[in-house]
């Protein structure tokens, strides 16, 4: 700064010695223009010590005092990559390609779940279809909205070439005790797998219990509180009110909740390589008009529709192991989930022949379960195996008892996986599958898939 | 729901005693964990979220994770994305708004040192780069003096009742930081210059300060897995441009630098990366105590 003033003098006395032979006219001139400049030197030279001062201020954060390395005194905060304007603050956007090519020995058309009268749009999308087709690619935006909301929505493009909104919600993250709101349209924190996205799951399709009591995944449109414990052992629980309108529930014209769910979980570490997280849910929902459409054993066709109270809870459990805790090479995970699901109302059943439906209680009980493992041998490559079983466990057709003749057939699955991942963004999988979802002969699938992130790194939940 | 609130009214009574008591830092490496531990004493509760032999690049958000940070007041963190695959979703699960991103419970020591590496462009066929700059600060002993003063600040911030403990603390340990740097310092001075080979680009800072000279990496980009094509490679180019050692951090597997190290005829050595990477590594000065110790015998 000194230097500063020092050399504005030397050119002040400098013209003002050259002026020293001038007329008194420009004499004058002169002195009003030199005075000029001495204010703007002082006004620029002030501003320069206020910055000057600033720059110090924030110098002295991070230099500790009696340091004197030479190269520290370069050290300052950076400033985060170039952005301005509105760009800067543009949402992280993040895009799954996904594609598969699917080989199934048995014809899809008329894909059923033994026992489990799904709605025919359910079950069109449960369906596995040959050769080559999408997978579900999705597109995800998300950002802070401001310093209490955080926001994120998710497209699903569909191998039909629709698209979907899976998720569209808004989250509390200032809140304080652990509490968290959230808002929307999302996945149900019910169960262990039903929030992860499908590009999260370790195969192809989701087991069999999802498909046959959530249709998939189940998200619903609603509010969803959660409050984690203050505790060291995680112990998180959460309530949800929503509008049901996804199978098992269906939409309704009506004020309030069509569907709720509680949920518990717990987890922990034990020691340094194991963790763990378990967790009990329940889901309920009240559908009306449940439409179906089924076979009987004539080849009519039969069509239903249920309306009443439908009850699911889920246990759920999931292990993961890896040497010193440090999952990079070599890890192993085993998870599983039991479903048990009792549905009671009216059904109203008319065979195609009928003119008029036929109305009569309409009483179940269903239960199902997966477990798999998966264990990755090195940074690349990863394999796992995955069983699943779905049993009727009672299903009384009451007035109607006697038009559709129950199938004494206990849907079961039994997959292999094998995962080539050459990095965090993309993975190649290959998949074996002897599907006896329906009686008769088993479906041999094999499915071919590749899986790839652009944009955002999206965080890996548990 | 009106349980819910009970609870979480009791739980905000239990929490804000314990708050008065300590600071609860959760530090995501153990550095920083070791560094919070020299700078609060007693009255900082500190627990690490990795240890030295996990790469915090791919750790999960754990149950065990989100419970620890649903109490913290403080997560003290090493930044530039080195978390970027499982901190911002502990955050948003935590329920914690002291941690968010922008609060005063949110510590990243990166935005206090002179970042190295920083990318002109960054794309993802460069391997797993960091669009901050390389974020494995803690190599560099003047790094963590840096980080030192701002974290002595932060606790002070949180903390004021505490302030003049962590201001005397800080004292002490900036002054026998200093000693024990001028003791590196001339204890290092046969390693200026010296060629070496890193696993993963993970020491441009501890390059930077002692004056290696990194010669080649043994990945191919930053993150990608050495293939034995690639070793080959490297091999190859050591008959040109010869190095002296082979190094890597203690959660990197050994084999490809071992491999490396049998047809070089060079020492492959295994730096404790981070408190609690070695034996010898168990607070901030063993881990350089160690480090350099570990190197100087390798080139004796």
């Amino acid at each position: 700064m000194l230097n500063c003033r020092t050399l504005a003098s030397l050119a002040l006395t400098t013209l003002a010695y050259s002026a020293h032979a001038a007329p008194a006219a420009d004499l004058q001139q002169i002195r009003e223009e030199i005075a000029q400049l001495r204010a703007n030197y002082e006004a620029r030279i002030s501003d320069l010590e206020v910055r000057l001062k600033q720059a110090e201020q924030r110098a002295d954060n991070v230099t500790p005092a009696g340091d004197t390395s030479p190269n520290l005194s370069a050290a300052a905060p950076q400033p985060a990559a170039a952005t301005s304007g509105n760009a800067a603050f543009n949402p992280a956007i993040s895009l799954i390609l996904s594609g598969q090519y699917a080989t199934l020995s048995r014809d899809p058309t008329g894909f059923r779940l033994a026992g489990f009268r799904l709605p025919t749009d359910v079950r069109a999308e449960l369906a596995p279809q040959r050769g080559f087709s999408l997978s579900e690619s999705e597109l995800g935006i998300s950002a802070n909205i401001d310093h209490l909301f955080a926001g994120a929505l998710n497209f699903a493009i569909h191998p039909d070439n629709t698209v979907s909104t899976e998720e569209a919600y808004m989250q509390t993250t200032a809140l304080a005790s652990g509490l968290t709101v959230k808002a929307g349209r999302y996945f149900s924190a019910i169960g262990y797998m039903n929030e992860q996205h499908a590009h999260a799951w370790d195969f192809v399709d989701a087991p069999l219990p999802y498909q046959a009591f959530l249709g998939g995944q189940f998200g619903d449109d609603g509010i969803q509180v959660r409050w984690l414990a203050p505790t060291d052992l995680f112990v998180e629980t959460g309530f949800e009110a929503g509008r049901g309108a996804n199978y098992p529930g269906t939409d309704r014209n009506k004020n309030g909740a069509g569907a709720t769910a509680i949920y518990l979980h717990v987890g922990g570490d034990i020691g340094i390589e194991n963790s763990w997280r378990a967790g009990l849910s329940r889901l309920a929902t009240s559908p009306r008009n449940r439409d179906w459409t089924e076979v009987d054993g004539a080849g009519n066709d039969v069509t239903g529709s249920f309306s009443g109270s439908s009850r699911l809870l889920i246990a759920d459990a999931v292990w993961k192991w890896a040497p010193n805790g440090n999952p990079y090479r070599t890890n192993f995970k085993l998870q599983g989930e039991y479903f048990r699901r009792s549905e009671n109302g009216v059904q109203a059943m008319t065979v195609a022949s009928a003119l008029a439906p036929n109305v009569g209680n309409y009483s179940t009980a269903q239960s199902g379960w997966y477990v798999q493992g998966l264990y990755q041998w090195a940074p690349t490559w990863r394999g796992g195996l995955r069983s699943e079983r779905l049993e009727t466990n009672r299903l009384d057709d009451g007035a109607n008892n006697g038009t559709l003749i129950n199938p004494d057939h206990s849907p079961s699955r039994n997959s292999l996986v094998i995962d080539y991942q050459p990095s965090e963004f993309s993975r190649l999988r290959l998949q074996f599958a002897r599907d006896r979802s329906q009686p008769g002969v088993a479906d041999n699938q094999l499915y071919v898939q590749y899986l790839m992130s652009i944009g955002a790194h999206g965080a890996h939940k548990f | 729901m009106r349980t819910i609130h009970r609870l979480a009214g009791i739980a905000l009574l239990a929490f804000t005693s314990a708050a008065m008591a300590t600071v609860n830092i959760l530090a995501c490496e153990p550095e920083w964990g070791a560094l919070a531990t020299e700078l609060g004493g007693d009255k900082v509760s500190v627990y690490n979220a990795t240890t030295a032999l996990q790469d915090p690049h791919h750790i999960q958000a754990k149950p065990s994770l989100l419970a620890r940070a649903r109490s913290a007041d403080l997560v003290v963190c090493t930044g530039s994305q080195l978390e970027i695959g499982w901190l911002p979703i502990l955050l948003q699960q935590s329920g914690n708004p002291r941690l968010q991103p922008g609060q005063p419970g949110n510590f990243e020591a990166t935005s206090f040192v002179r970042m190295l590496e920083l990318p002109s462009s960054v794309d993802r066929s460069q391997g797993d780069v960091h669009p901050g700059g390389n974020p494995h600060i803690q190599t560099d002993p003047r790094n963590i003096a840096l980080v030192a003063a701002a974290l002595a600040k932060r606790l002070e911030q949180i903390a004021p009742s505490d302030a003049a403990v962590f201001q005397a603390r800080y004292r002490d340990f900036s002054s026998r930081w200093q000693t024990a740097m001028t003791r590196w310092q001339a204890v290092a001075a046969p390693l200026k210059g010296l060629p070496i080979v890193v696993q993963h680009k993970g020491f441009p800072y501890l390059e930077d300060w002692l004056g290696l000279r990194e010669v080649a990496a043994l990945e191919p980009k930053p993150g990608v897995e050495p293939s034995s094509a690639y070793l080959t490679e490297v091999l190859a180019q050591l008959a040109q441009r010869p190095a002296r050692l082979i190094i890597r951090a203690a959660y990197n597997d050994g084999r490809p630098s071992e491999w490396l190290a049998q047809r070089a005829h060079i020492p492959a050595v295994e730096l404790p990366f981070t408190v609690g990477g070695s034996d010898k590594a168990g607070d901030l000065f063993g881990l350089f105590d160690d480090t350099l110790q570990r190197l100087l015998t390798a080139v004796k």
